[in-house]
């Protein structure tokens, strides 16, 4: 067991983790955030995606003690005081949601590339979604959510 | 970005977003899920995120043998790991079960021998599930192999001295369920054909992969056991663990969270909730097993593979006379949805063309692998694409236009097919139509540039399966309303909401019916102790039946409330209006608001319930097999599909999909739309890229990595268009939207690859290099000629 300090959507954390223990295992296990979803554990659904400093980190496959010091964005940190952001609102209101189980990955995943990517077009908001999987929606409803965004601003 | 930032996007991004007036109208009116927002913010709680105290967790040892008896089970290392509390095999949970009465064929775990790869041994509870999962290494397992069988044709043979898979089956071989229907006289169908399109198709196994992995925990405490678990049918669950765990159906609770997707590939009870009810009550503790994706895929339950020979005959003016198939389907190692799915691959070929002389003959066959079960459109999509293949072919033939030849052959409005399913709203002509306009179909065919290609298909589908998998008297649903002093109406529904929207279906049909806004309506839904029995989320079934019954329930409650109200206001109760949650007459002597109204209903008497249910009428013909299929309400689609074929390599591309789909009145179009398009997206991935691939059992395939769901950039553009034809028994017209909409596009990327390059498709997923090597068998033809 390693002594790991990591700070999660703003507040710092102690654990004691296993050199094996993957981030989204600490995340939800130790630190109780189960907004992180856990679909495939080989890093091929994007359902565990968090944003790590600056990129987003596909948790399920990255060992958690890379991120000692580390400022980490779950899915709970997305939103503030509850409150949807503007991203997740237009998911919401779009039909972006239907089972819901890779909507944490993808809010993320959109969210760091919006905010890099402001003017994107649908293309690339596709190609920014190709690492996210959803079997529920086909994509379009999504990609709408996203690239409405682009508009509202 | 840092924490901060994102806190100021929120922020910015609310302000800027403006709010959408609550519409006083509801039904037809788009919406959001009402639990969407707690799925975004990551809060809404799936299977595996929910806490219990003190719990504990199990892991699988999985069969590395397709067909091999356990001659040991050697566990004696595996228990001295500390952290190990206990450790399960096969006979101590004996008792056969099954979703369908006349499959009861599987046990929780092998006993006595196993029947793939990748199914349960032994199951290891412990502290955790890493030491759980280390246990399983210390585990030595002694196999002797048996004979093993893993192709249709292999297990359609007599076995001689071979042992079969199950000994339960008739003959001496490892069929298991055959089934014929016949219509008319196909012989003579064949004779009046002045054309008979003849073809042999194939089509691989594809599965539902929904992105939740299966998660169940169980715990047993004074009220017997509880069970959180991920599945689209809790009913029956709720009966198989009582009869496996052998405690009367009054001390079992299944309870159902969130659930990310099911598609078909969580309405079984499973092997792992058995297990894990029964590692409970030996050990005290609650237990959880949650699956890995690889052993999700071992669990498949999903689409057949199926071998068929079609023919289809037309007379000169390309009206059909005959359709006659000959199904064979590989069921795995086991029962599930089995014998349902082999009449699915028949039956639901009857319609949407009138056809005379119409027969089917399919085998289910028990192979040594995985089993397969329900999945989206369960049983016709296979069948579907050979039909619509023939009739692309036979317009072809008769130099007719596809969708002209198709709209010649259609049932009308309403009918009584020729297996005498009745048909009491009928699309298929206005959906073809729109998505013929919408396409540019006309324009297109034969005018779009080499390589390019448009194809058309169409669909049929059942709205709920009309006879119940139990045969009882029990309605198909039963929906309970509680209205009580703070103005809300609780719903009570056992409807499973796996993603596809049923909790909002039933807010809004009970908000519109109250005349009440949404936030008046709470939902409890899918907990067999707290809500009244419904089947479950298979057959498309649960708008059409829980609508209904929460309707009649919401008549009800709205009649008992103006009978109040009418008593005190001494007002008659026909001069009454409830709507915008004020009870009203037209002159507004009596004009009250919600809580007025509750406090005279409440008077008295405090709480009220009512109960609505829904039973599907008698229906269909006295012959045996006739049940297969009826349904009180069919739905129908089409869709056409623009492809691109590199002729160099045989790579297809989809362009454009448009589809059209009939489900009667899309009571919240956002959520119809989306299940439209998630059903194209699905078929697009059977179409062009899904398969589950063996090597002598062995799935080689089980990961997202190497069984390709569609990404994406994979998913064409989609032109939605949603066919409202009102079905006049429906929950305010209508009718299914969730699995119907995948039959035609299949077809239609199949029909575009013929136009784009005169090459048949008749295996499905569909591979460049088969595309490639018919292109060149074609040229060498033509060069020949």
């Amino acid at each position: 067991m390693k002594q790991l300090s990591l700070t999660v959507n703003g507040r710092k954390y102690e654990v004691l983790v296993e050199e094996s223990d993957m981030l989204s295992t600490v995340i939800r296990e130790k630190i109780g955030l189960t907004g992180t979803k856990v679909g495939c554990s080989q890093g091929s659904c994007g359902a565990c995606t968090i944003i790590a400093d600056e990129n987003p980190i596909l948790s399920c496959i990255t060992p958690a003690i890379r991120f000692e010091g580390k400022e980490i964005t779950t899915i709970e940190g997305v939103s503030e005081n509850g409150t949807p952001s503007l991203l997740q609102e237009l998911f919401v209101q779009k039909g972006a949601i239907q089972c819901g189980f890779c909507t944490p990955g993808m809010v993320l995943t959109t969210q760091d590339f919006i905010y890099h990517h402001p003017e994107a077009s649908r293309e690339d908001i596709k190609e920014a979604l190709s690492g996210n999987l959803c079997r529920c929606t086909g994509y379009k409803k999504i990609i709408d959510a996203v690239f409405r965004i682009c508009t509202v601003k | 970005m840092r924490f901060s930032e994102y806190a100021q996007l929120s922020k910015q991004g609310v302000e800027q977003l403006p709010k959408e007036e609550e519409s006083a109208k509801i039904i037809g009116v788009s919406r959001p899920y009402i639990e969407a927002e707690k799925k975004v913010l990551g809060k809404a709680e799936y299977a595996d995120d929910l806490h219990f105290r003190n719990m504990l967790h199990c892991k699988f040892l999985r069969s590395t043998h397709a067909h091999a008896v356990i001659e040991s089970i050697d566990t004696s290392k595996a228990e001295k790991l500390p952290g190990v509390v206990y450790i399960a095999k096969g006979d101590e949970l004996p008792v056969k079960f099954g979703v369908l009465p006349v499959s009861q064929d599987e046990t929780a775990m092998a006993i006595e021998k196993t029947r793939y790869i990748g199914e349960i041994v032994v199951a290891v509870v412990a502290e955790t599930p890493e030491i759980a999962e280390q246990a399983l290494r210390y585990i030595h397992v002694q196999y002797s192999k048996l004979s093993e069988y893993f192709t249709i044709d292999s297990s359609l043979e007599d076995l001689g001295e071979k042992e079969k898979i199950h000994d339960h089956t008739k003959f001496n071989n490892n069929i298991h369920k055959k089934a014929e229907l016949r219509f008319g006289n196909q012989e003579e169908g064949i004779e009046q054909s002045h054309y008979v399109s003849e073809m042999e198709f194939e089509f691989e196994g594809v599965t539902h992969a929904f992105t939740e992995p299966h998660s169940a925990t169980a715990f047993w405490d004074e009220n017997g056991l509880t069970i959180y678990t991920a599945t689209q049918v809790p009913h029956y669950l709720h009966r198989a663990l009582a009869k496996v765990m052998k405690v009367p159906l009054s001390r079992v609770r299944v309870v159902k969270p969130y659930v990310g997707g099911g598609f078909g590939g969580k309405s079984d009870p499973f092997p792992h909730e058995m297990i894990i009810s029964h590692i409970a009550r030996k050990t005290g503790r609650p237990v959880r097993a949650t699956f890995s994706r690889e052993e999700v895929f071992l669990s498949n339950h999903g689409r057949h593979p199926s071998k068929l020979k079609m023919r289809m005959g037309t007379d000169q003016d390309g009206m059909f006379k005959v359709l006659d198939v000959d199904v064979a389907i590989d069921g795995g190692a086991y029962g599930s949805f089995g014998v349902v799915t082999s009449y699915y691959n028949g039956v639901l070929l009857q319609a949407p063309y009138d056809i005379r002389n119409f027969g089917f003959r399919t085998f289910r066959v028990y192979t040594n692998k995985p089993q397969c079960g329900a999945m989206r459109g369960h049983g016709a999509v296979n069948t579907r694409f050979a039909a619509e293949t023939l009739v692309d072919d036979i317009a072809h033939k008769l130099n007719i236009d596809p969708c002209e030849l198709r709209i010649k052959n259609f049932y009308k409005e309403s009918a009584i097919t020729i297996g005498q399913f009745r048909i009491t709203s009928n699309g298929s002509r206005l959906a073809l139509e729109q998505v013929m306009n919408k396409s540019g179909w006309k324009e297109k065919r034969g005018k779009l540039p080499e390589g390019r290609g448009i194809g058309a298909g169409c669909g049929f589908f059942i709205s709920g399966s009309a006879l119940p998998i139990i045969w009882n008297e029990y309605p198909q649903t039963v929906v309970h309303l509680k209205l009580d002093f703070d103005g809300r109406v609780l719903i009570s529904s056992g409807a499973s909401d796996i993603g596809q929207g049923s909790d909002t279906m039933l807010a809004m049909v009970v908000a519109e019916t109250l005349g009440i806004d949404m936030k008046k309506v709470f939902v409890l839904a899918a907990d067999t102790l707290l809500t009244p029995v419904d089947l479950g989320s298979y057959s498309s079934r649960v708008t059409f039946m829980c609508g209904n019954a929460a309707k009649s329930a919401a008549e009800k409650l709205k009649q008992e409330i103006l009978e109040a109200v009418s008593k005190q206001k001494e007002v008659p109760i026909e001069e009454l209006n409830i709507e915008q949650s004020r009870v009203f007459t037209n002159d507004r002597k009596v004009d009250l608001d919600w809580l007025e109204v509750i406090d005279i209903t409440t008077a008295n008497r405090g709480a009220l319930t009512v109960s609505g249910n829904y039973i599907s009428p008698k229906l269909g013909g006295d012959f045996k097999g006739a049940g297969a299929g009826l349904s009180p309400s069919y739905s129908f689609g089409a869709c056409i599909a623009e492809v691109e074929v590199d002729k160099k390599t045989g790579k297809v591309e989809v362009l454009n999909v448009w589809g059209a789909h009939d489900c009667g009145k899309a009571l919240n179009p956002m959520a119809v739309e989306g299940q439209l398009e998630g059903s194209w997206h699905m078929g697009i991935g059977q179409a062009l890229s899904e398969e589950m691939k063996y090597f002598n059992g062995l799935l080689l395939n089980n990961n997202f990595i190497d069984y390709k769901i569609p990404t994406s950039l994979d998913t064409p553009d989609m032109d939605t268009n949603i066919i409202e034809t009102g079905d006049p028994e429906g929950p305010f017209g209508a009718k299914e939207c969730g699995e119907g909409a995948l039959h035609p596009v299949i077809p239609a990327i199949a029909n575009a690859i013929f136009n784009a390059t005169g090459v048949r498709i008749t295996k499905l997923p569909i591979k460049a290099d088969d595309v490639l090597e018919k292109i060149k068998a074609n040229l060498t033809t033509e060069i020949i000629e």
